[in-house]
């Protein structure tokens, strides 16, 4: 029910929300603090709302909580709300980061921080096979996905295809063959 | 000020050829900042996106250190805006053609067929950082088990508990630690 929602929020008050999830958002599930903050706190989207901003967000390029951010936030103030849940959404981070480049830039040759940052890039590297793993779960137990898995990957990882050759050459291809059915019968 | 401008160039590709997050350009991300352009080393390379998983918002604002390092405060703002920008625009245009092609059964076919190979690009990407991260020629064999066995631990706990991510980086930091440099 549309009047069940709240009165649309000025830029200011967008960017304040926003802006304390990308502050507070600490190991990611962007997409969870904003659902959170959007609906069920703010109630300035229902859900089926957010579900196709999500959708819209995961099919375009870029980050899809920035994407969700910059469509929420058209939606209610326009280009300023926006910009404002953008901004929101990543200058805090980028803030903090910055202070860890710079304690990075004076440490890094410090024997202890240098074995430190070892084991956390190592982290870091077992948290992508898991994301991924996790969500390429479906593609793996198909068979036609797993060999556009395999294809894609060993292309890139060990024969350094770029990006584009991938987009131009190996997606079409993978997207041809999930065409929308007419009479064909393949798989 | 060249250095700006292929930021810019570089990043704003990237930001286009980002489908399914940033994880899927992050290959093509480090042949450009390590190979084509120096920009950065393998390692910081590496490191810089262990820190992007570290800090909060979206974790591929760990582009903005590889323009700091390249060309300071202003490295950092060009290679924001490039990153960030051309994406948003589409998606602000998109979400206003998305009911037209709500009913398109195309639209159901790209994102069927673009999975796996955004899957496939995200496994490239974990090679991409493994490569240095944990299977490192420069390295001693010690140091690759031990920095292989924290990956394979940090995956392996994440599959069986949801636990914050970030926490988990800080554990790797401190075993890590106590491996490499303690013994």
């Amino acid at each position: 029910m549309p009047s069940a929602l709240n009165s649309p929020p000025s830029p200011a008050s967008i960017f304040r929300v926003f802006a304390r999830i990308g502050a507070t958002s600490f190991g990611g599930g962007l997409i969870a603090y904003l659902q959170d903050a959007i609906v069920t706190r703010n109630k300035w989207m229902d859900e089926e709302e957010f579900l196709a901003a999500l959708e819209i967000g995961q099919t375009l390029p870029g980050g899809n909580a920035v994407n969700v951010a910059i469509i929420a936030g058209r939606k209610l103030a326009g280009p300023m709300g926006a910009l404002a849940a953008a901004s929101g959404l990543i200058l805090p981070g980028v803030a903090l980061l910055l202070v860890l480049g710079l304690l990075y830039q004076r440490f890094h040759q410090n024997p202890d921080i240098a074995a430190g940052l070892a084991g956390v890039a190592a982290a870091a590297v077992g948290l992508l096979l898991q994301v991924t793993l996790k969500i390429g779960a479906k593609q793996f137990l198909h068979l036609r996905d797993l060999f556009f898995v395999l294809v894609t990957f060993v292309l890139v990882a060990f024969f350094h295809a770029s990006l584009p050759v991938i987009l131009f050459l190996v997606a079409p291809v993978a997207i041809a063959l999930c065409r929308p059915k007419k009479k064909e019968t393949h798989e | 000020m060249s250095d700006l401008v292929r930021l810019l160039n570089v990043f704003c590709l990237l930001s286009l050829m980002a489908v399914g997050g940033g994880t899927a350009v992050l290959p093509q991300m480090q042949h450009e900042a390590v190979g084509e352009n120096h920009w950065v080393t393998e390692t910081q390379f590496a490191t810089i996106y262990s820190l992007g998983q570290m800090a909060p918002g979206p974790n591929m604002s760990m582009v903005t250190l590889i323009g700091w390092q390249t060309a300071g405060v202003a490295g950092l703002l060009v290679t924001l805006v490039a990153f960030y920008l051309p994406s948003s625009f589409l998606a602000y245009g998109c979400s206003y053609a998305w009911d037209y092609f709500k009913e398109n059964p195309w639209r159901e076919a790209v994102q069927r067929g673009m999975a796996p190979v955004t899957i496939g690009l995200m496994l490239a990407g974990v090679h991409a950082v493994g490569k240095t991260a944990c299977i490192n020629p420069d390295h001693s064999l010690e140091h690759n088990t031990i920095t292989t066995l924290i990956a394979l631990a940090v995956a392996g706990i994440l599959f069986a508990k949801h636990i914050n991510p970030a926490l988990l980086m800080l554990v790797g930091g401190v075993v890590g630690w106590f491996f490499l440099v303690v013994n």
